[in-house]
């Protein structure tokens, strides 16, 4: 902090005319504003990173955590021929686990994300219309966001329960089910359980989004629209789309990542459930409880590689500028 | 015309009405079932039954859980208010002043919010074991301030950047020095901005869960999502839905008070941030 008072202890009453100087003071300081700020993420963030990566490399385990080997890629792929001739391939690219969750989190991801994106926009569209208490409806649909995930995970563990849920209740009461379900312990359902967990509880931010983006479209145009006679469809097609496209984008991105690292949801709404196992909770899976810490970082890292990929291909094709607006 | 009318009226009150109803309903529920005990607990009741606050007293009168709901007020206002410290000088570098390489590093801050935590937590779990912070408090607010601190930089960013030109050279033409300029002239401007930011954060902060999990090991030391998520009943078989949906309300109710109260200022905030809370 000594470091920070130390421009006013320079601060003297300056001419513009001095301008450069001035300029190069600035920037003196802008660099110790920035330098507490950087060093701590270099330390909870670029480090420990670095040190996951390297783990992956080794055969370090939970217990011992600075005996770890280097072992070259073992942890990801390797190839050894038995003394009777077979060949065995090992790693988490030849583990059908891993596979496993990577299907489940992508498909997750692009199920949650797509239905989010599509109600969303909906929910945007009525709420962009001017009706009596539209704050009030605005207010609830805050409400699904500002739960904490954890809690609205058992709010819809007790709603999906097979037993004693509402859901089965509402169901069999409308006759679209013949008996009780028990959502999240079966397989074929616990994905579907989790989908709808996820769209309930994020759906209210995409709409906000949306609306946002929505709210500056002009008015007139609509109005213009109108009086060519255009059909609304068309309207909503050819003018409003294109025109919140741009925030669109920016929160189908941030939801993307947000769904590709899934853990806290899945872990609590379907335990153990090998239909839902998603990529970070296998990996944390093998990091901690199965005392597999170099197996599980390099599955860490193959998410993150994954994720690094994903946002490098959706910049240089979508070239989305992730600010919104360019820097000043 | 005004059959069509009216029925498009009606469609449209029907999609408000839905909208509503599956928003609220969930939370609804679980009030309702947290007034209920014994019995009327396993019958599916769509209207409360009385106020019966049994479980409230349980889950109140467990040695573990206020103690929970202390810890994640701690570490959530800690976290934010060290993230509010180094992000409001930073941010002030990073908008106001020009230099080189400043879009590179805005960039980066931006990617630090959206990677996995995930891939850092067996190197956190190195550092917090070698640090002696294990099953401490502040395990979770150094882990933490990985995704609040860019967070926080960068939104304050976006707002700064807006303040106008004329404020700052004013203050320079009087001799002001940058650290002047931030503390006396942008910092009672920023007010409103750091309220906002500084809400965001503690919602993160307060729902965070996987570092949470990994980094606490004894009951006492647990967040409040940590605590609900291992809430245990009796036997392992029975899961204790009274108490899991009193504490949820408990912990719940502040933050939708919160959120209603600066709902507007919500709204603006995840439009600069672009980030999920």
């Amino acid at each position: 902090m000594t470091d920070m008072t130390a421009p006013l202890t320079q601060a003297r009453p300056r001419a513009l005319r001095q301008e450069p100087d001035l300029e190069a003071r600035r920037r003196r300081a802008a660099f110790w504003f920035l330098a507490p700020m950087l060093a701590m993420l270099v330390c909870v963030a670029a480090w420990p990173l670095a040190r996951s990566i390297y783990f992956s490399f080794t055969d370090t385990t939970l217990t011992s955590l600075y005996d770890g080997r280097w072992v070259g890629f073992d942890n990801y792929l390797s190839y050894r021929q038995l003394s009777s001739g077979r060949a065995v391939w090992r790693g988490t690219l030849a583990d059908p686990a891993w596979w496993n969750a990577v299907w489940n989190t992508v498909r997750f991801a692009a199920i949650s994300v797509s239905l989010e994106t599509v109600l969303g926009l909906m929910v945007a569209l009525v709420l962009n219309v001017r009706f009596p208490m539209r704050g009030l409806v605005r207010a609830a649909i805050l409400i699904p966001w500002a739960i904490p995930t954890i809690v609205s995970a058992k709010m819809w563990g007790w709603m999906l329960n097979d037993q004693f849920g509402i859901l089965n209740d509402m169901m069999l009461r409308a006759g679209l089910i013949s008996e009780k379900i028990a959502w999240t312990a079966n397989a074929e359902t616990a994905m579907a359980a989790v989908i709808l967990v996820d769209v309930w509880k994020t759906t209210p931010f995409m709409a906000l989004l949306c609306l946002a983006g929505l709210q500056m479209v002009p008015r007139d145009i609509y109005e213009a629209a109108k009086v060519d006679g255009v059909h609304p469809v068309k309207v909503f097609f050819r003018v409003t789309l294109p025109l919140v496209r741009p925030a669109l984008m920016v929160a189908v991105i941030f939801r993307m990542l947000d769904a590709l690292r899934m853990f806290d949801l899945v872990y609590v709404l379907t335990p153990n459930s090998s239909a839902t196992k998603t990529m970070s909770i296998l990996s944390r899976e093998n990091l901690i409880e199965f005392d597999k810490f170099a197996y599980g970082s390099a599955q860490s890292t193959l998410l993150f590689a994954l994720i690094a990929v994903f946002v490098s291909l959706y910049i240089w094709l979508g070239k989305v500028d992730l600010g919104g607006r360019k820097p000043a | 015309m005004t059959a069509l009318d009216m029925t498009k009226k009606a469609g449209f009150a029907l999609a408000v009405a839905t909208i509503v109803t599956v928003s609220v309903f969930p939370f609804y529920y679980a009030v309702i079932t947290s007034f209920e005990t014994g019995t009327a607990l396993f019958e599916v009741n769509y209207l409360p039954q009385g106020f019966d606050f049994g479980n409230y007293l349980a889950v109140l009168g467990q040695q573990a859980f206020p103690r929970n709901v202390l810890n994640s007020v701690f570490i959530a206002t800690a976290t934010v208010g060290a993230s509010l410290l180094l992000a409001v000088t930073a941010a002030y570098a990073l908008s106001r002043v020009r230099f080189r390489g400043r879009g590179l590093l805005l960039m980066t801050i931006l990617a630090v919010s959206m990677f996995p935590q995930i891939a850092v937590l067996s190197g956190l779990f190195e550092m917090v074991r070698f640090l002696g912070l294990f099953n401490t408090p502040w395990a979770m607010i150094l882990s933490y301030t990985i995704f609040t601190l860019p967070f926080t930089v960068w939104v304050l960013t976006t707002f700064m950047r807006d303040l106008p030109v004329e404020i700052e050279e004013a203050a320079i033409v009087d001799g002001a020095s940058p650290w002047v300029v931030i503390t006396q002239v942008f910092l009672p401007l920023l007010w409103p901005a750091l309220v906002t930011t500084g809400l965001l954060a503690f919602i993160g902060a307060w729902n965070e869960f996987l570092f949470a999990l990994t980094f606490t090991a004894s009951e006492t030391t647990r967040t409040v999502p940590v605590a609900i998520a291992l809430l245990s009943g009796a036997s392992q078989f029975e899961t204790p839905w009274g108490t899991i949906m009193a504490a949820s309300v408990i912990v719940t109710v502040p933050l939708i008070v919160l959120v209603l109260i600066f709902q507007r200022k919500i709204v603006a905030g995840l439009t600069a941030g672009g980030v999920k809370g």
